[in-house]
């Protein structure tokens, strides 16, 4: 600083002068974007006067414990409701909240089911309706609105997310809130099914609704209905939908009506505010047992689902005493025209799951057991972007933040005494699944994707091999669905399915559990299509633990030039059930055979033609030479690993035919294994040396921090940063302008480009 | 006492050191990086994740990609036993995975008393609902 730079600094304004210009400020909003004082918080507000009188006159356990049971099964009976009647795909399968919330906004008591993720943040909308419609003459709330929200920058973890709130009134006064949140998908977007990975600006993401009001006198009001009907491909979905999550709420309304009745207005207000108090302080406690230890992992996504490239969510987990502290920052900066970021309250939910279904099942389902967790990122990072980045493909960073989240803190359970559950290896993470769209077979148009995302393989855990297939991350306890039911609403089928995918491994002491192949193809639509958003083509979303193995890599097949339709009828020898057999062996002529990353942009798809993906696997856990012989075989037998495969790996003799064990020639493979491991192996300080460079490589396009210097994050080149704190622009050029490019180049050389102007 | 830090690891409280639990190897210092003490291999890959379909056909196999991503195998210098795994960047610097408050682990266990085995967490059992 020089002496120039406060020469004509004038005296600070008075708090008489500051409460004006603050005034005048909020007096003249042009417009009210998400506010950061509300996004960036995710803890409980503070207790109000009418929590603390409500508190005075009604704490005692019992009665708290019968109201917050009646409570939450008021929620899971909207919870049923939205699942039963929902039309959209995701209400079928659980991708639904319903939750009861303190009049201040938080997420008092949720549904026990579906996906917890929305647990720490569908509060958001509500605190921006209190802090700016509540007393706003020109909107206001008043009994028997509703208000509708699908905005990701208000909150809710992406646009294909849409909430119905309803305040809950008691004697003219506001007592709580209820609302109901569904993944809709289809919102209007540049891509059907609303997680478009071609936007390159929220402007390509469809329907962007901050919070309003879209309900009087709990009547959908039918001019702004048809708005949002004619804005979005799946006119229908939008109004039944409207009405499920309406009268799910009206039904919490009615439960929470019947407590008034017989407890009263504070016995509900003290069992909303104390069970979130309760919550928070028990994980507190909980946090207080693991070990003081700072825990270091990193996961890379290997594209932003437009092109291949090395994009980190670096990971420090430090605990210290009854503060847990996620440090996210070293992570790649935000890309400003690609779909992969997302708001650091995405990154919050899914974090929060880590801990609601894999570490403190127990706890009740709400925003308080997250409240007290502390999270740390940069600006404008793709942990936790800016406004003006697209979102639609949040999952990508949200999914590899828990992953990391996941596997930094399986390494503080270990030795913690105090266990809800067993210490597991990290689950697959990608939504290896079609999203889909087009006309149907009815001549309805449609948008949405296939439920299979529940097929993500489980993480082995302390003492035993993960689950196949189990569910996905974000939900648990997730159905998949009956495939045979919606091929009569959508023109494909699933020819191959729920079949493993064979040598698709995570090997460990324990193993991971693995996915099931897909095979769709196209039948009685011409105008229909796919796409697919997963990364892990090139690198593994995972790692393993304690010495166990990360999955591998699953990429997208393609066979066109075929009607597999045909093929089925007249030839019906040349089909194959797996991937593995289809694109080694080519059997049908004169078709060709492509392989993909599994970013596939939407595609129109001819009859007949074949996509095909695999579900992944979960991460191994412990030394594979540990492996019980008996469960390789077994492995064998169920067709998860090729004989070749695990005899190599795990060092198991067997014979080929019987398959039976040969215990005592296992032991010495093994043993000659250990000793070949410590005879190629180098020691530590001899291996850094040649290994560790002090920048990223140059062959890779490489975003965020490379080594333990966090302040500066690289941007796709050794020679390209920028600092932390200070955000750049951060585009990335359109993959068939680099295609054209590199051919072009490939013209020049052989002076083939004829003399073309340029 | 000695505390079960991970499958294969275990701090010595007294001595202040990494221990393997599996031939009760002195590794490395407590207050420092566990992986100083072990021995490390830098794995293609594509031998623990094969790939399934032909690499001569296709760009993309179900293996990963050696220039992109390395397996670095982390293992004991004594029984060989594979203590860690780290899927890196070429060229990442490894991570000092597990950095400890060693004084504030003494203090923890010196309250709870005698470390026993880890516990593996609850299990899940089968509830056959309500009968007479």
């Amino acid at each position: 600083m020089n002496d120039m730079s406060i020469a004509g600094r004038g005296k600070l304004p008075s708090a008489e002068e500051a409460a004006l210009v603050r005034k005048f400020l909020n007096d003249t909003t042009l417009f009210l974007g998400p506010d950061p004082e509300i996004m960036q918080n995710h803890d409980l507000m503070p207790r109000t006067a009418d929590e603390e009188e409500a508190i005075t006159k009604v704490a005692d356990s019992h009665i708290i414990a019968k109201i917050r049971d009646r409570i939450q099964a008021g929620c899971d009976e909207g919870y049923e409701m939205v699942e039963q009647m929902g039309a959209a795909p995701g209400a079928k399968w659980g991708d639904v909240i319903t939750g009861v919330y303190s009049a201040s906004g938080d997420l008092a008591i949720a549904s026990a089911g579906g996906v917890l993720i929305f647990s720490a943040l569908v509060h958001h909308p509500i605190k921006f309706i209190i802090k700016n419609w509540m007393n706003d003459p020109t909107v206001g709330v008043r009994e028997g609105d509703g208000f509708i929200h699908n905005d990701s920058r208000y909150g809710n973890v992406h646009n294909t997310d849409q909430s119905m709130i309803v305040p809950i009134f008691h004697n003219g006064k506001l007592v709580c809130w209820v609302a109901s949140t569904v993944h809709e998908g289809e919102n209007g977007a540049i891509e059907p099914g609303g997680m478009p990975s071609m936007a390159e600006s929220p402007s390509d993401e469809g329907l962007k609704m901050s919070p309003f009001r879209v309900v009087e006198n709990y009547q959908i009001k039918r001019d702004i209905l048809t708005f949002l009907q004619n804005s979005v491909r799946e006119p229908k979905l939008q109004y039944e939908d409207m009405k499920v999550k309406l009268f799910a709420c009206l039904r919490i309304k009615q439960r929470i009506e019947e407590t008034l009745n017989t407890d009263g207005p504070e016995a509900l207000i003290s069992t909303l505010r104390l069970t979130m108090e309760n919550v928070r302080a028990e994980v507190k406690r909980r946090i207080s047992e693991w070990p003081d230890m700072t825990v270091r992992t990193y996961i890379i996504q290997d594209s932003t689902l437009r092109e291949n490239c090395v994009v980190k969510i670096n990971c420090k987990l430090t605990k210290t005493g009854d503060r847990l502290i996620f440090d996210f920052r070293g992570s790649a900066p935000e890309f400003t025209n690609r779909a992969t970021n997302t708001i650091v309250a995405g990154l919050k939910g899914m974090l929060a799951q880590v801990f609601l279904c894999y570490v403190w099942p127990d706890l009740p389902r709400g925003q308080a057991a997250f409240a007290p967790i502390e999270v740390i990122t940069d600006p404008h990072s793709i942990v936790n972007c800016s406004y003006d980045a697209p979102n639609s493909q949040s999952l990508m960073s949200i999914f590899t933040g828990f992953t990391a989240g996941q596997h930094a803190v399986a390494k503080f359970l270990y030795s913690c005494p105090e266990k809800f559950t067993k210490v597991h290896a990290p689950t697959f993470n990608m939504i290896n699944t079609f999203i889909w769209g087009g006309v149907s077979q009815h001549g309805e148009t449609l948008g949405n994707l296939c439920a299979d995302l529940n097929g993500m393989g489980a993480g082995a855990t302390v003492d035993r091999d993960g689950e196949h297939a189990l569910a996905p991350i974000f939900a648990t306890m997730a159905d998949i669905g009956e495939q045979e039911l919606n091929e009569e609403e959508v023109p494909f089928l699933q020819l191959v399915s729920k079949k493993m995918t064979r040598d698709a491994i995570a090997p460990g002491k324990y193993r991971g559990g693995q996915g099931y192949t897909m095979m769709v193809a196209t039948k009685d639509s011409e105008q229909w299509g796919f796409m697919t958003t997963c990364q892990g083509a090139k690198i593994p979303p995972l790692q393993g633990l304690f010495g166990g193995y990360a999955c591998g890599c699953y990429p997208l097949s393609k066979v066109k030039g075929v009607d597999v339709y045909d093929v089925l009828q007249n030839t019906p020898e040349k089909f194959k059930h797996s991937i593995e057999e289809i694109m080694n062996e080519q059997p049908f002529e004169g078709a060709s055979y492509t392989t993909h990353h599994m970013g596939m942009g939407f595609e129109i798809s001819k009859r007949g033609e074949l996509f095909m993906i695999s579900q992944g696997a979960g991460a191994g856990y412990g030394d594979l030479l540990e492996r019980d012989p008996r469960g390789v075989i077994k492995d064998i037998e169920e067709g998860l690993i090729s004989p070749e495969v695990a005899a190599r790996l795990y060092k198991v003799a067997f014979d080929p035919e019987t398959l039976a064990i040969d215990e005592v020639a296992t032991e010495v493979a093994r043993a000659a294994e250990r000793k070949a491991r410590i005879a190629r192996s180098r020691p530590y300080s001899d291996f850094v040396k040649d290994w560790s460079k002090p920048t990223p490589p140059t062959h890779l396009q490489y975003f965020g921090a490379w080594g333990d210097d966090v302040q500066t994050l690289y941007m796709g080149s050794p020679h390209k940063t920028r600092d932390a704190d200070t955000p750049r622009p951060n585009y990335m050029p359109h993959p068939k302008d680099v295609r054209i490019a590199e051919l072009e180049a490939r013209l020049a050389a052989v002076g083939a480009m004829g003399g073309e102007k340029q | 006492m000695k505390v079960a830090m991970t499958e294969y690891l275990r701090i010595n409280l007294t001595s202040e050191r990494w221990e393997c639990r599996v031939c009760d190897h002195e590794i490395a210092p407590a207050r420092g990086n566990y992986k100083e003490g072990l021995l490390v291999h830098d794995r293609d890959p594509r031998e623990i994740h094969p790939p399934i379909l032909d690499p001569d056909k296709y760009r993309f196999t179900f293996s990963p990609d050696p220039e992109w991503v390395r397996i670095l195998e982390y293992c004991c210098p004594s029984c060989g036993t594979q203590v860690e795994t780290e899927y890196a960047v070429p060229g990442h610097p490894p991570l000092h995975d597990m950095e400890v408050d060693l004084d504030a682990l003494k203090a923890q266990w010196a309250a709870r008393g005698e470390a026993a085995a880890p516990y593996a967490g609850p299990a899940v059992v089968r509830d056959d609902g309500h009968g007479h």
